[in-house]
């Protein structure tokens, strides 16, 4: 059972694609039921997986022989295995995304149309996100982060907004050429060493002219780094690469918004640890202060222009980018307390925007619109959900006692041991992020009504499940950070060991 | 030669070709005699059985050892085995398109012309990836090339037919002149049209003059050949032959004919020219020629793969826009031909076969769709997801795997190659980098279609039209789709398959 526990963990949303194919497909409540049901599996199975501890991880690893180019099976080289493993860190995101899918299929209950074409797409976009945080070598994670790329797509392109087919089409360049760097990154370290496996390749790159296929010069690795660094910085997104990203919050449905913003941004924070840090270490050490240059840059540019914002969406796709220089700060400062906050603030910021998107889709559902002005007075309509919103904001904005706290003070922590100066710039995003969220959210909750709220029915039913569940977790992160920082633990000791550190 | 030595040859080599001419000799006899009413579609499938007992001898034949018959001259070996099989299910697929062909305007009167043409190719194929002298190569590539000028031009009173067969035929006779010329000089040189024997006599030749000459041998033999394989800057009669010609011709050019083309490339240029020495001292007189002419294989493919695509990005008329993409797709083959890597063969023959399921599927689609009216525009698709969920669904599987995405057969093939272009060292980094930047490119026109069948609402209103699928096309769709997706998901029931059999060679 355990051999393939991750198997069945990582595949099980195509059982309900399965089902889904079966169905006709004007069953609207039928449709949105199964799509939901299917996501259940994968959350239970990650949730056992996270109870179990930490400690034991090892005895999910899975490895079969997948493909084996040319005639090398006395060497064991050029083989492709289908490996899928954990560790703390990839569990932890494993069970993000379990959560935050299943939450995602519950907002998508607002979807007006083709339902089973949406939620077979839904769910081959869950199968890839969960394969990308457990695939054990590289090409293997291309194969799932090449997977998400198609179903989210048609997603936009779809069920989008009035310029969804333009959003489409940006982000499948930008990210069709994110991936080919990576593609490339993947392949030279293939070619010249024969293997894939993420593990193996480390042990490799540490030591010093290995015996590879092909010898790897300093340069060499050096550029490979920096191809990283751009392949993830499209997905993440670093500054002048992030243009993509705007469009597709403002044009997916909000649903899917969750999952992009809660999830596949994450991807790119995830492949910069366990790649960059993990296969090049020294490498890494030498960009460290680029990435916190960056990662200031991100954190202001992005508060900056959130401030100027009119529509809501704008205004938190700005935060993301926001949020997101504030992981690239705890990844330049190259200490425990500042990679802890920068996966600490990938978790934060995932279940953060999801909260705050899903009730986005809440207002647009009612309102037709998410600019700030127009949804001025909201409060008196909608109270339950303007307490929410502000609740949400509260986290991203660092409040004490949530998630977002916890975060950007330790990354910050760790920046300030190692560049004072440049952390002392930075700490103008923080506060800009509380102007600009606090801007924006009491523009909306008490601003001057335009509108009359008379008829507008509060959260229903459903709709408090993803947002009472998200905004606990929050909570608990930020009241209990050991629910994250055990499972880390050992990851984090092993990048440090990396370091050298 | 008498009757003994006649009957000493072990004919049974050649089996599958004497089937594949019987047939087509069959078919030619009774479509002459056959009355007018008689229905010709049954000549097709008696085609397509021919082919398929073909392939069953050629299975058969795999056990066998390398054998040579005719002095030589005809070679069973691995590789002719590995590359047969390509060629044969290719042909067998076209076979069921070709039978489901049936164009607005009358072409029953030629139809058997058209199946046993299409055989007659076939054999062209099937004879050069197993001569072993000039000679039979060159009467292959002919029997190749006049069986495609008819077809091209099949349909006799459409016009863009004609135009297609004319220009394909002027084209077509001064690329084979090209070819003829550069094998005189290896001819000249070597003093015998036997590969083998070239191989033998060409690394004794130790004077630097005679490496010009043989660099010259070298680029009429390219550039004779890349018309083959259609790859720039000698593509322009691709695109007016492929949108003029019939729908499963256009296939048959751009699967089959194109297979042949690398097939002739790796047997006379490859393996000549890695025999030659790049001169008569020094370094030079270990290194082979073609590692010298390495580059200029190199320019090639990367001219090939950004005209191929970028021209692609412009185009309206889905035929042109594939022939545009086959183009791009020689240009991919040809990186794998460049880095002469330990995976060359290995890398060329799977892309070849992904290439072939898919290509094909695409263009049975295609056919369907612009079956009714010769309107071949790119927005014929539209809405078809709402029209023909499956026939979309099918068509969305063979151009994700055109586009190289993940789980298809399309992004194995382009992983091999690209590893190859960076195991040889030093790495072709830039080859492989311009490799995997037209394909992002690429994604424009694929998505494009994509867009056309998923997003656009349909042109024609109110009820939807079903549309019936001739058994023949939806079988071939079938089988494209099945392993279009298994040999992107288990590659390696193909790539063992390559090993066991081809282990040997070389």
């Amino acid at each position: 059972m355990n051999e393939y526990f991750l198997s069945i963990l990582v595949f099980s949303p195509l059982l309900g694609i399965a089902v889904l194919a079966l169905m006709p497909k004007t069953q609207e409540v039928a449709i949105k039921a199964v799509g939901f049901l299917a996501t259940l599996p994968a959350l239970v199975l990650a949730l056992v997986a996270f109870i179990g501890g930490s400690d034991h991880l090892k005895k999910y690893d899975i490895q079969i022989e997948w493909i084996r180019f040319g005639d090398y099976e006395a060497f064991d080289l050029f083989k492709i295995d289908y490996e899928l493993g954990l560790n703390g860190f990839s569990l932890v995101l494993i069970v993000l995304t379990a959560v935050i899918s299943t939450l995602a299929a519950i907002a998508s209950i607002h979807i007006k149309k083709e339902w089973k074409g949406y939620f077979m797409l839904f769910l081959l976009l869950e199968v890839g996100m969960l394969g990308v945080f457990a695939a054990q070598n590289l090409i293997l994670f291309f194969i799932f982060f090449e997977i998400t790329m198609i179903p989210m797509f048609f997603l936009i392109g779809k069920w989008g907004y009035f310029e969804k087919e333009k959003a489409a089409y940006s982000y499948l360049i930008y990210n069709g050429l994110g991936s080919a760097i990576l593609l490339i990154v993947i392949m030279v370290l293939f070619a010249r060493t024969g293997t894939a496996n993420i593990d193996a390749l480390a042990q490799l790159m540490a030591v010093e002219n290995a015996n590879t296929v092909a010898p790897f010069s300093e340069t060499l690795k050096f550029g490979l780094l920096i191809a990283l660094l751009i392949a993830f910085g499209v997905k993440l997104p670093i500054f002048p690469l992030h243009t993509w990203m705007l469009r597709v919050h403002v044009q997916a449905p909000p649903a899917i918004v969750m999952l992009h913003s809660g999830i596949l941004l994450k991807i790119g924070a995830f492949g910069l640890i366990r790649f960059g840090m993990g296969i090049f270490p020294e490498q890494f050490k030498s960009i460290a202060v680029l990435l916190a240059v960056l990662g200031v840059v991100n954190l202001l540019y992005g508060a900056f222009l959130a401030f100027k914002q009119s529509d809501f969406k704008m205004v938190l796709a700005y935060s993301s980018i926001s949020h997101m220089g504030i992981v690239l700060i705890g990844l330049g400062a190259l200490n425990e307390a500042g990679i802890q906050g920068a996966i600490f603030q990938v978790v934060s910021h995932g279940l953060i925007s999801a909260l705050l998107f899903f009730l986005v889709g809440v207002f647009y559902e009612r309102f037709h619109t998410s600019t700030i002005a127009n949804l001025g007075g909201m409060a008196k309509g909608m109270p339950l959900a303007a307490g929410f919103l502000l609740a949400g904001a509260m986290a991203s904005l660092g409040l004490p006692g949530m998630s977002g706290f916890v975060s950007e003070f330790m990354a910050f922590l760790g920046l300030f041991e190692e560049m004072p100066i440049l952390a002392a710039i930075g700490c103008i995003g923080i506060i800009m992020t509380a102007v600009y969220l606090l801007r924006a959210v009491l523009g909306m909750t008490y601003g001057r009504a335009n509108r009359d709220f008379i008829a507008v029915s509060d959260l229903k039913s459903v709709e408090f499940i993803p947002v009472v569940a998200l905004l606990a977790l929050i909570v608990l992160i930020g009241v209990y950070p050991s629910v994250l920082s055990d499972p880390l633990h050992s990851t984090l000791e092993t990048i440090m060991l990396g370091l050298g550190g | 030669m008498d009757l003994d030595t006649l009957l000493s040859y072990q004919w049974g080599a050649m089996a599958p070709e004497f089937i594949i001419l019987g047939v087509a000799t069959i078919l030619s006899i009774v479509d002459l005699f056959a009355p007018k009413r008689f229905d010709r579609r049954i000549l097709g499938w008696v085609g397509f059985a021919g082919i398929l007992a073909a392939l069953a001898a050629l299975m058969n034949l795999f056990a066998v050892d390398t054998v040579t018959i005719l002095y030589d001259t005809f070679k069973l070996d691995a590789f002719a085995k590995v590359f047969k099989l390509l060629l044969l299910i290719g042909a067998a697929l076209i076979m069921l398109l070709a039978i489901g062909y049936r164009p607005k305007e009358g072409m029953e009167e030629f139809k058997g012309e058209f199946y046993y043409l299409l055989l007659a190719g076939l054999l062209g194929t099937m004879i050069m990836s197993s001569s072993g002298d000039l000679i039979t190569l060159f009467v292959g590539l002919e029997l190749l090339s006049l069986s495609s000028y008819i077809l091209a031009g099949i349909r006799k009173k459409h016009l863009p037919s004609n135009e297609s067969a004319m220009k394909y035929i002027i084209n077509g006779s001064i690329a084979t002149a090209v070819t003829l010329f550069g094998m005189s000089y290896l001819y000249g040189i070597t003093g015998t049209t036997n590969l083998a024997e070239m191989t033998n006599v060409l690394p004794q030749l130790n004077n630097s003059q005679y490496s010009y000459l043989m660099g010259i041998a070298f680029f009429m033999l390219l550039v004779g050949l890349s018309f083959k394989l259609a790859t720039a800057p000698f593509h322009m009669w691709a695109p007016d032959v492929y949108q003029g010609a019939a729908t499963p011709v256009t296939a048959f050019l751009s699967v089959v004919s194109k297979t042949a083309g690398f097939v002739i490339l790796i047997r006379m240029v490859v393996i000549v020219f890695s025999n030659t020495q790049a001169g008569a001292t020094g370094v030079d007189s270990v290194t082979p020629l073609l590692f010298k002419l390495q580059d200029f294989i190199a320019v090639l493919a990367g001219v090939t793969m950004v005209v191929g695509n970028v021209i692609a990005l412009r185009q309206r008329n889905i035929k042109r826009l594939f022939a545009y993409s086959s183009i791009a797709h020689a240009g991919y083959l040809l990186v794998a031909v460049t880095s002469m890597s330990v995976f060359m063969f290995e890398s060329i023959w799977f892309y070849l076969g992904a290439y072939l399921f898919m290509n094909v599927g695409a263009f049975a689609v295609i056919q369907l769709m612009t079956a009714n009216n010769d309107n071949e525009d790119i927005a014929q698709f539209a809405g078809m997801y709402k029209r023909t969920p499956w026939l979309a669904v099918a068509m969305g599987v063979f151009i994700l795997s055109l586009a190289g995405i993940p789980g298809t057969a399309g992004f194995i093939g382009k992983l091999n190659i690209f590893m190859g272009a960076l195991i040889s060292e030093p790495a072709h980094y830039i080859l492989a980098a311009l490799m995997i930047a037209t394909t992002v490119v690429s994604y424009f026109y694929y998505f494009g279609i994509l867009t056309q069948m998923f997003f656009r609402p349909s042109p024609v209103d109110g009820e939807v039209e079903k549309k019936k699928i001739p058994v023949g096309i939806g079988v071939a769709i079938g089988i494209c789709v099945l392993a279009t997706i298994a040999f992107g998901l288990f590659p390696n029931t193909a790539l063992d398959f390559f090993h066991t059999n081809f282990g040997g060679f070389q």
